[in-house]
């Protein structure tokens, strides 16, 4: 298979032993399976996320993910940029369309730059992995390699905001992306159809600082996950994924439910139904185990 | 001054103007028309003493203190909701980031609140090396409001500590140093110099 070459940007949390390691992890088999080679972006730095704006300014920010832009366009010439992070893509994506719309943002993003002895000429296109497989790769394309399909496990596709809002995905809408439970069928398993919370906000960074409030959002959207029969949710996104997972205990604690939903990547979901094995799925990276999801992977 | 310009200066409402000028998105603020599709669709919206429509209202009628020392855009998860909503088609979450910034950059926003605090230690921890080091902002977040506190904090999350350290996903040899930038000597001149462009721009000193 001749390989599709990417510069790839993996972003904070999924470095070696941080929140996403699991998440990093899976992307490994399913790129691959679909002749997707990533190529990381020597000195990547992170992109600023999106409580970044509090103390850093407009320029600065952009200046962040201008240096992650530059290096791109620099050492992996000719290729599209990827995250696999929504916040990562969200901020690169809106640097690099700031700057081309802005001949004065642009002098001073790139003035900034020569003091790291960098030069942004805005070639760079930002993309997150999803569009890399739903319109490189295509449905049909990721179908491909199942060896295994998640037969009988019902799911809840959960996109979450920035992977949706406020670009998205080409074609879909806003209130109800299809691309995910279109993910899910394709390796076999259902898709919880109806569930009405799929792009609800976790509280993103606020269930740091808000918590009681973060944590509503959460128990919605686990409740209405078992409301509608899903064994898992699943998400492409590394915020969601960690709020919606880890903070089920503390909702427990404080509010004597009984929530136990595990919270997958489609990442893992691939790399299972490609025939990768518990470890290559990052499935031993969850505090919520998803049982079923590893069962099938050991087999 | 006359008795004429003192009943105009009564009326004289300069704030539009700073915030077109000096917050991100400012000048779209004069293009919402107080549909209130932003207020109905925000997932924190009922924490909001100020929803965006009223911000936006207020900035025109010249609310200068109320709308800066507000707690309101603090609220803003970034889930640009409100956003793909507004049919005027206002960045209307970048705006709300941008009356936060400058309300904290002028020292107006409210003192410890949760996330503006959050946001500077973020900020702090990703500048330090180029990278975020999830571990030590985790606990900076635990301190903040002093060492008992970040104690009981601590105990308090413990449970959700080791969970993540079984699955490998919070390391404890973060706090030796952990991942970063090769150049973060660059990096930090590159910041410094993007805040000194921006300052100039805006007629700060510097």
């Amino acid at each position: 298979m001749t390989k599709k070459n990417y510069a790839f940007y993996p972003g904070c949390s999924s470095q070696k032993g941080a929140s996403a390691s699991n998440f990093a992890a899976s992307i490994e088999v399913m790129c691959g399976k679909l002749g997707i080679q990533l190529n990381e972006i020597p000195d990547w730095n992170c992109c600023g996320a999106s409580i970044g704006y509090g103390e850093g300014g407009l320029l600065p920010r952009l200046v962040l993910n201008a240096r992650n832009l530059a290096l791109a366009e620099q050492h992996l010439p000719g290729q599209d940029m990827v995250s696999g992070c929504p916040a990562c893509w969200l901020s690169t994506r809106e640097t690099a369309e700031k700057l081309r719309e802005s001949a004065d943002l642009m002098a001073g993003a790139n003035e900034a730059l020569k003091e790291a002895e960098l030069d942004f000429k805005g070639t760079v296109k930002a993309r997150h992995i999803v569009e890399v497989l739903v319109e490189d790769v295509g449905f049909e394309g990721m179908k491909a390699p199942v060896v295994k399909p998640l037969q009988g496990m019902k799911i809840a596709g959960y996109v979450g905001c920035q992977t949706n809002r406020p670009f998205g995905i080409a074609g879909e809408s806003f209130e109800n992306p299809q691309y995910l439970d279109r993910m899910i069928a394709t390796v076999g398993a259902e898709p919880a159809s109806g569930y009405e919370q799929k792009v609800t906000c976790c509280g993103g960074a606020l269930a740091f600082s808000e918590p009681d409030k973060s944590q509503k959002q959460i128990r919605d959207i686990v409740e209405s996950a078992y409301d509608h029969g899903a064994e898992m949710i699943v998400t492409p996104c590394q915020l969601c994924q960690a709020n919606v997972e880890i903070y089920q205990s503390e909702i427990n604690k404080k509010q004597g439910t009984k929530l136990a939903m595990p919270v997958v990547y489609y990442s893992q979901l691939m790399t299972v139904a490609y025939g990768g094995s518990l470890k290559e799925a990052g499935l031993d990276g969850h505090v919520i185990q998803p049982k079923k999801l590893q069962d099938i992977a050991r087999k | 001054m006359s008795e004429n310009r003192q009943a105009i200066a009564h009326y004289r409402n300069n704030f539009l103007k700073e915030v077109e000028v000096h917050v991100e998105d400012g000048e779209w603020v004069k293009m919402c028309m107080q549909c209130g599709v932003c207020a109905g669709s925000c997932p924190l919206g009922n924490a909001w003493q100020h929803t965006p429509q009223k911000l936006f209202m207020m900035i025109r009628a010249g609310k200068r203190e109320e709308v800066l020392s507000s707690d309101s855009m603090w609220m803003c998860t970034s889930c640009y909701n409100c956003i793909v909503r507004c049919p005027r088609k206002l960045p209307i979450t970048h705006i709300m980031h941008g009356l936060a910034h400058y309300a904290h950059r002028l020292g107006m926003a409210p003192k410890g609140q949760p996330t503006r605090e959050v946001a500077r230690l973020f900020w702090n921890n990703l500048a330090k090396t180029g990278r975020v080091n999830e571990l030590k902002f985790s606990l900076a977040m635990y301190f903040k409001d002093g060492f008992i506190q970040g104690i009981k904090n601590l105990l308090a999350m413990q449970g959700i500590g080791i969970g993540l350290m079984k699955a490998k996903r919070l390391n404890p040899m973060e706090l030796l140093g952990g991942h970063k930038c090769k150049d973060k000597d660059g990096i930090h001149k590159m910041i410094a110099k993007a805040r000194e462009i921006e300052e100039r721009k805006q007629g700060y000193a510097s």
